[in-house]
């Protein structure tokens, strides 16, 4: 019995990337997406389809097995405290760092800090963890903006070269998580569908070896 | 107050209407049957006890599941059961306090104060079987065949049968010699297989050379029957536990394929779900389009001990509103329509119809009519006495 896969990526980065390493699968989408109002896409793999959701969704659709298989960062599933699904291969892509930043210079004055960020969850057990009380301030993008019109002192944020930091006078202090894309599986399809999955973990990961001597 | 306000129910909390009620009801005796009749007796634990009964050896986890309410009469902390597993086991070990095997199944709510999944419920239906007093394989056996039946009177059609271990990782992390909290973190990766993390975490923490590779290995260990013999070498010159282990899951899977053939049988190793408290073999069943399990259980030897008395036990449990599910309506019954009329004769046929198991629905006034009351058939004068007739023949 051939089980049939059901894949969850994210527009962007995390597609571009995934993409070549399912092509070694012998994986590759019939139509470009973004060109497309679909949103389910078949693939040339007449048992695979590949849904295309926003990256935050994919922990849960994976955990409910509304898709066996995903793709998703490391930061995505620290946030989301994916408990509920295996997080068997790093994909080593869309690397980038979770930082903590502040402004240039800053002092710290004992007081308790404000810390702006999309990441609430990793953020609390960051500073549990050094056993700092802080208060965090949900935002959902321009975090940088944060710190100088004194809505925090801090931010916590996903950085990647680190330009638009330094551009708004903002500077990377500590480093919380490396962070990568990981293949995610839902926990019943690894078992009811094992064959099948297990086998493209095993071609996936030739693929990431391959990917890193290049 | 809003209107909805008045009329809504808590997250996760549900009622269940005709016709599923009709089916879940015939589904709760259909199994309970099944149970009577390979011997099992029925306790009905109470619906809230002491948070020091109900929680005791059962684990953080548990705890953060059960809703807590002050009793008014001692000031104590009772929690309303989140899972009549452990109020059964107390039943064994020290209310019954009965020597030899004693097997005993329940039926009933449990809540959950956090839902176990995104989109479970809060209010389950639990019903199970557990064995007590028995420590060999036989037992395990026994109650996996008993899960498989339940599944089947559910029309769960192809069942995978997922089989694990739990003292295969216990044994190996004895030896790894963690401290309590990077145990747990071990324990967080596992559950996860988030095989990069491990092996980062292994370089760290285990020196052992051979032991970090059984445990790299414990990782992987899962799929068809094959798993075990790659276990028994790639975990080979390890604890003793592991030997006995591999041998437990061997007679288990060799029993279940001659009785269930058609069941998919699915080895992981590095399972650990319900670790703290299971000490021997674990098993769970999926069914395909179902994001999670829909029966679990496993041996769980130590949990009386805290009651007075250590007993080997093993079961399973799982969630009626969610077995009924794949079960078809059954179908309607005829209803009878009987007029009202003061009529002895009427009264006596109405009677011995119902007691011969037939739905008859008497008029409450003259205005109703077979038809408003969705009647198939009618009773209807005929000479002295009364006979039943189809509406359709009117």
């Amino acid at each position: 019995m051939t089980a049939s896969l059901r894949i969850a990526l994210s527009k962007g980065r995390i597609l571009d990337e995934t993409l070549p390493l399912l092509k070694t699968a012998g994986i590759e989408l019939l139509e470009e997406p973004s060109k497309s109002r679909k949103l389910i896409f078949p693939t040339t793999d007449p048992n695979v389809e590949i849904i295309i959701i926003r990256a935050t969704d994919v922990p849960t659709f994976v955990e409910h097995g509304a898709a066996d298989i995903g793709v998703a960062g490391k930061d995505v599933l620290m946030e989301h405290g994916a408990r509920g699904v295996y997080e068997p291969l790093d994909l080593k892509i869309s690397r980038c760092k979770l930082m903590v930043a502040a402004k240039v210079n800053v002092e710290d004055t004992g007081a308790r800090l404000r810390v702006a960020t999309k990441f609430v969850n990793i953020t609390k057990r960051y500073y549990a963890e050094k056993g700092e009380q802080v208060e965090v301030i949900k935002l959902y993008g321009s975090m940088e903006l944060a710190p100088l019109v004194g809505l925090a002192d801090r931010i916590v944020d996903i950085v990647d070269t680190g330009n638009t930091l330094r551009a708004n006078g903002l500077e990377p202090t500590e480093l919380i998580a490396e962070i990568s894309s990981r293949l995610i599986v839902n926990k019943a399809s690894m078992k009811t569908k094992h064959a099948a999955i297990q086998k493209l973990i095993d071609q996936l990961s030739v693929a990431v070896e391959n990917a890193a001597k290049r | 107050m809003t209107s909805a306000d008045r009329w809504l129910l808590p997250d996760g909390i549900e009622e269940i209407l005709p016709p599923k009620a009709a089916r879940l009801e015939q589904l709760r005796r259909d199994v309970l049957d099944l149970y009577r009749s390979w011997g099992y007796e029925q306790v009905f634990p109470p619906l809230l006890e002491y948070l020091e009964s109900l929680l005791t050896g059962a684990g953080n986890d548990l705890a953060l599941q059960t809703f807590k309410l002050t009793d008014q009469l001692t000031g104590r902390l009772m929690g309303v059961r989140a899972d009549m597993t452990p109020q059964v086991a107390r039943i064994d070990a020290h209310t019954l306090n009965r020597e030899g095997v004693t097997r005993l199944c329940y039926a009933g709510h449990v809540l959950h104060a956090k839902p176990e999944s995104l989109t479970a419920s809060r209010s389950l239906i639990q019903i199970g079987a557990e064995i007590y007093g028995h420590g060999g394989v036989a037992s395990d056996i026994e109650v996996i065949r008993l899960m498989l039946e339940t599944l089947q009177l559910g029309n769960c059609g192809a069942v995978h049968l997922d089989l694990g271990h739990v003292a295969i990782y216990r044994s190996l992390v004895k030896a790894a010699g963690l401290n309590e909290s990077r145990e747990w973190q071990l324990f967080e990766i596992f559950q996860r297989k988030a095989v990069p993390e491990l092996e980062q975490f292994l370089a760290a923490q285990v020196a052992d050379q051979p032991l970090r590779a059984k445990l790299q290995a414990l990782v992987s260990l899962a799929g068809d029957q094959s798993t075990l013999a790659k276990a028994a070498s790639q975990l080979a010159g390890g604890p003793a536990e592991i030997g006995q282990a591999l041998t437990d899951l061997t007679q288990i899977a060799a029993a279940i394929a001659q009785s269930h053939p058609q069941v998919r049988l699915y080895f992981d190793l590095g399972e650990l779900r319900g670790y703290h408290y299971h000490t021997g073999a674990v098993f769970s069943a999926y069914v395909p389009g179902m994001g999670q399990a829909i029966a679990k259980g496993g041996r769980y030897d130590h949990i009386g001990e805290v009651f007075g008395r250590a007993r080997p036990a093993t079961g399973f449990s799982t969630d009626l509103a969610e077995l009924v599910r794949r079960v078809a309506d059954a179908p309607a019954p005829e209803r009878i329509f009987a007029p009202q009329v003061a009529d002895p004769a009427l009264n006596q046929l109405v009677q011995s119809l119902r007691a011969g198991g037939h739905v008859v629905l008497q008029a409450l006034d003259a205005s109703q009519t077979p038809q408003s009351l969705g009647c198939q058939s009618v009773l209807q004068q005929s000479g002295s006495g009364w006979v039943k007739v189809a509406v359709s023949s009117l």
